[in-house]
């Protein structure tokens, strides 16, 4: 059996994908993003170790919350598509037991088990860091080609898809930086359930400190989560709009028949 | 015209929960029905509130001086006469408290003292001249090895100078059945028991019945003073709700209990609200007003404590405890649109620490229900919630709770309240040959408090001393063996005087005669037991002696599993331990044959029994408080709340802490989901999980420490700031600093 490099288990996740979630914060993450919450869990070199049988072992314990709420297991990280191998044995293990799964990625993995890790999954929770090529690239330390072909290899993904960002305040909290968000997700829109704006905040870069790391965003001032509410609200009626579209567009390109209600 | 009630059982025999059964409409819809305050309850709860602002800045408003205590013994009081639809104060003003003398006269004096006032004339002189109290009693009969206990601070908090309280009186029987006809069936009662020879049982049955039925009259006679003639039974919602206050009146005017509970209510004074609606006699602004100013009243009982009893129970609570919700025996939910009304006065008359709501939850409420007090736990942080699903198999469905975690048939059961022992430093007398850690005699010697405890022996291969968990356990076995038999027995002697000198004779005559009695023990410091024993087991832990060879501090090396983190390898030791303790209770022979039960509760004494206790093998230094309750030690749980959850669910309540398992759960508003939908999903499920588990118990706070620590800088800007404790609610302006930095240290779950 694999190991997982782990970095820590939260038992309530409350915010990890639908309903109470036993969160599995898997070690390592490829993007180095400036204002990364958890820069303990980036590097590869987890002391940590978990099976698929752990995995299922704790979960196990939890049934009652998920029954209750509709939730499940999420594994986060760190990016836990960097750790494919194990990811496939867990989720087929936890889909064996009857238990939801949930991923939470910056869709930057291991390709090649996509494909297998997908049909496993019922969630996605997926992080778009940027629209843009060049800011990407300097917020997170790669450019957009890792995130451009997820979204490419999601056209394959059954289940249902979340998209978040992280709103910085002078990068991001802007309209049109919302209208490329929807451009990119169009060919998945279908999938997404919806769009959360994740105001930036500074809660926890103590760590920074801790870890003898400099945090670069140290003069960025925190994003109003006001106004990441309205953007989430607006950016939301745009999608629900733009998939309405769709669906129309479909039933007449199809065989001609009024859509009806 | 209204309706006639539906006839049964309870036409003919004192049956209240027949009447309920047979009478009431479940209601499974949401909270849309109900309104805001109306203009008199506005009014009312305007001066009520000033009043109570006025309070908390001055720590009392007046005492009665010239009266002691007793159900028809004040004058009728009034906040605002022409604007109260329900009447009645405990004494002739509101706020103004009564003089207990009964429980202890000294109790009373330092009262009086702590406040600047002066007994009436003789009173104090004649009192103590021609009138035994409940303390004198107790400390007549105390052996020398009780006093020790108590003084050491082994076993605290003890009802031994003030009113036990946790009884809850059956004051839905007067709405009901009238006075007239309670008194006829008291009578009865009483004349069968002529017949019975006169052992020492009967002939104290018989004053006791007496006793009651005197009380019954005075019940009555205090009503009238307010215009009320309830020797009949109630006919509208109104008088229902009025003449059952009256009967919660006059024991919170005969009784300083620590927890003057309420009982299960809400279901009961649906069927009268319901009755009026469908006769269009009233309205449902009207009902809500009948609600409301009912709890205007209830949030104005008090009682005159010293300042050590504050630091015992924080805030001047009084644990007005309603049981509200819950399911029936038949599968029917016992829900009413009551049961919102009552909980819906958070809102109307402002979130408050009383009366103390406590939802019965079950799996199988209504999920209206269940997302409308997941609705009010956010909003308001006020509400407890305890498991419907495992008490009601164990006493049916209409049982209630007294205090914070107490259950009992009401009108059936009653308790005799026993606060609780330390198990912290029990666990040190059985690592310091029973002697105690820091009380020292004058002579400089430790207190030795249990006799023939052996010194521990192991020794590691360098000679030094090492604590084996093989030598420990048994040795603290040993000392609970001993402290069992000295706390029942302890408990017999106070609970022998309160009855021959402090009788609750208003509240006793709203149970059945032949009631049931259990004696409630408890126990404080179980996460620390647990975790000092893991700690002896899985890692390696030396004592520090000192001169005297007591144990003043430990040196440990290596990991140990903490309670908290749902590892059945400490989980079974906290559950060792309280099954252990249990069954040695249940050994000894109790006062009036009643049934043993122990609860994991501490109110806010976990920052007191913490100062009292020496350092503990687990690294908690000395002095440092406890965690509340079944609480894990904050900071130790590393897995997040639902593991600590899992932890306290595997304490075993049936049989066991069958008085209850305290655990308090504090969470940040936007931590519970990131919509309001999900936050009730979220929290409703969460309960709906924890005691799917078969957990006891859980305090909700939905709140921010920062907010709290603005609250403790700036007091008044949060005048009515309420907050759960262990087992209660309380005005966070009315602890002591020290127990807010406590509230502020403990685990608050704020991932976002």
């Amino acid at each position: 059996m694999r190991t997982g490099k782990l970095h820590s288990i939260e038992t309530m996740g409350l915010v990890d994908g639908p309903g109470i979630r036993t969160v599995f914060f898997l070690q390592g993450c490829p993007l180095k993003c400036q204002y990364c919450h958890n820069p303990d869990s980036q590097n590869f070199i987890g002391s940590n170790e978990i099976t698929a049988d752990d995995v299922v072992q704790i979960a196990r314990r939890y049934r009652e919350y998920y029954q209750a709420t509709g939730g499940g297991v999420t594994f986060s990280g760190g990016e836990p598509l960097m750790q494919g191998a194990f990811l496939v044995e867990a989720l087929a293990a936890l889909k064996a037991e009857g238990i939801s799964t949930c991923i939470d990625t910056s869709g930057y993995g291991q390709s090649h088990y996509y494909e297998e890790i997908f049909k496993l999954t019922d969630h996605l929770l997926v992080d778009i860091k940027h629209t843009r090529n060049d800011a990407h690239k300097v917020l997170t330390g790669k450019d957009m080609t890792g995130i451009r072909h997820f979204i490419k290899a999601l056209q394959g993904f059954e289940g249902t898809v979340t998209i978040r960002h992280v709103m910085v305040p002078g990068s991001t909290d802007r309209q049109e930086i919302m209208a490329e968000l929807l451009a990119m997700i169009e060919p998945i829109q279908k999938k997404v359930d919806k769009i959360d704006i994740l105001p930036y905040h500074k809660a926890g870069v103590e760590k920074y400190s801790q870890l003898n790391l400099s945090y670069t965003f140290e003069s960025v001032p925190e994003m109003s989560p006001e106004r990441a509410a309205e953007f989430e609200m607006s950016v939301n009626e745009a999608l629900q709009a733009s998939k309405e579209r769709a669906t129309e567009m479909t039933v007449i390109e199809g065989n001609g028949y009024q859509l009806s209600a | 015209m209204t309706q006639s009630f539906t006839q049964g059982i309870w036409s003919d025999a004192i049956d209240v929960r027949d009447f309920i059964q047979k009478n009431y409409t479940p209601y499974t819809g949401d909270a849309r029905f109900l309104v805001v305050k109306s203009p008199k309850t506005e009014k009312v709860w305007d001066k009520a509130k000033s009043l109570i602002e006025e309070e908390i800045e001055k720590g009392i408003i007046g005492i009665d001086t010239t009266v002691f205590s007793g159900i028809n013994n004040y004058k009728p009081g009034y906040l605002s006469k022409e604007d109260e639809v329900i009447v009645g104060f405990q004494t002739d003003e509101p706020l103004k408290r009564i003089m207990n003398p009964y429980g202890g006269f000294r109790m009373l004096e330092a009262s009086l003292e702590a406040y600047g006032y002066d007994i009436c004339d003789d009173m104090s002189k004649d009192f103590q001249t021609y009138r035994k109290t409940h303390n004198e009693g107790v400390f007549d009969a105390y052996t020398t090895e009780m006093k020790t206990a108590r003084s050491v601070g082994l076993l605290t908090g003890l009802p031994d100078a003030y009113g036990r309280g946790r009884i809850i009186g059956d004051y839905r029987r007067i709405a009901l059945y009238g006075t007239d006809r309670l008194i006829a069936e008291k009578k009865k009662d009483y004349r069968a028991l002529e017949s019975r020879p006169a052992t020492e049982q009967v002939i104290r049955l018989r004053e006791e019945l007496s006793m009651q039925i005197r009380a019954l009259k005075e019940i009555a006679e205090m009503a009238n003073s307010y215009g009320d003639d309830i020797s009949k039974p109630a006919t509208t919602a109104k008088e229902a709700i009025q003449y059952f206050y009256y009967g919660y009146l006059s024991a919170v005017k005969e009784n300083n209990g620590a927890a003057m509970s309420l009982g299960r209510n809400t279901t009961f004074l649906d069927i009268y609200i319901e009755r009026d609606l469908r006769a269009g006699l009233i309205t449902e602004a009207e009902a809500q007003e009948l609600i409301d100013q009912l709890v205007i009243k209830l949030r104005m009982v008090r009682h005159l404590r010293t300042p050590d009893y504050n630091t015992l129970f924080a805030g001047d609570p009084t644990w007005v405890t309603e049981s509200i919700g819950g399911m029936g025996t038949d599968g029917r939910t016992l829900v009413t649109k009551t049961a919102f009304r009552f909980l819906h006065t958070l809102i109307n008359l402002d979130p408050a620490p009383e009366p103390n709501m406590t939802v019965l939850w079950s799996r199988a409420l209504p999920e209206n229900f269940k997302r409308f007090c997941a609705k009010m736990s956010i909003d308001t942080g006020a509400i407890q919630y305890e498991n419907d699903d495992l008490m009601r198999p164990i006493y049916g469905d209409d049982y209630g709770i007294a205090c914070c975690v107490s259950p009992m048939r009401i009108g059936k059961d009653m308790q005799f309240f026993g606060a609780r022992a330390n198990l912290g430093k029990a666990l040190l007398y059985s690592l310091n040959e029973g002697r105690e850690e820091l009380k020292r005699q004058k002579d400089g010697h430790p207190v030795a408090v249990l006799e023939n405890i052996p010194a521990l022996t192991t020794v590691d291969p360098d000679g030094r001393e090492l604590l084996s968990y093989d030598e420990v356990m048994p040795a603290f076995k040993r000392v609970m063996d001993k402290l069992a038999g000295l706390y029942v027995n302890t408990m017999n002697t106070i609970h022998f005087m309160h009855d021959k000198y402090a009788y609750e004779s208003g509240q006793m005559a709203l149970h059945d005669s032949e009631v049931h009695r259990y004696i409630a023990f408890g126990i404080a410091g179980l996460s620390i037991v647990a975790d000092s024993l893991s700690a002896i087991k899985y890692a390696k832990v030396r004592p520090v002696r000192d001169e005297h060879g007591i144990a003043v501090d430990f040196v440990i090396k290596g990991d140990f599993p903490a309670f908290g983190n749902d590892d059945d390898r400490v989980d079974t030791i906290a559950t060792e331990v309280v099954t252990y303790f249990s069954e040695q209770l249940k050994k000894h022979e109790t006062y009036r044959n009643s049934e043993q039960t122990l609860s994991v509760l501490t109110i806010t004494s976990n920052v007191v029994y913490g100062k009292k206790t020496g350092a503990t093998p687990d690294g908690r230094g000395k002095g440092e408080p406890f965690a509340p309750g079944a609480n894990p030690m904050h900071g130790r749980d590393k897995l997040g709340a639902l593991a600590s959850l899992n932890s306290v669910s595997k304490l075993p309540f049936e049989n066991v802490c069958q008085d209850g398992i305290s655990n308090t759960f504090s969470i940040v508003p936007a931590a519970l989901g990131r919509s309001e939908a999900d936050r009730l999903t979220n929290l409703s499920g969460l309960l709906d999980g924890y005691f799917a588990k078969g957990a006891f118990h859980l305090n909700v706070n939905v709140m921010s420490r920062a907010l709290l620590i603005d609250a403790m800088e700036n007091p008044s800007k949060y005048p009515t700031l309420t907050i759960r404790v262990s087992g209660y609610a309380v005005h966070f302006n009315r602890l002591t600093r020290e127990q807010k930095e406590e509230v502020i240290m403990r685990t608050f779950h704020e991932r976002v």
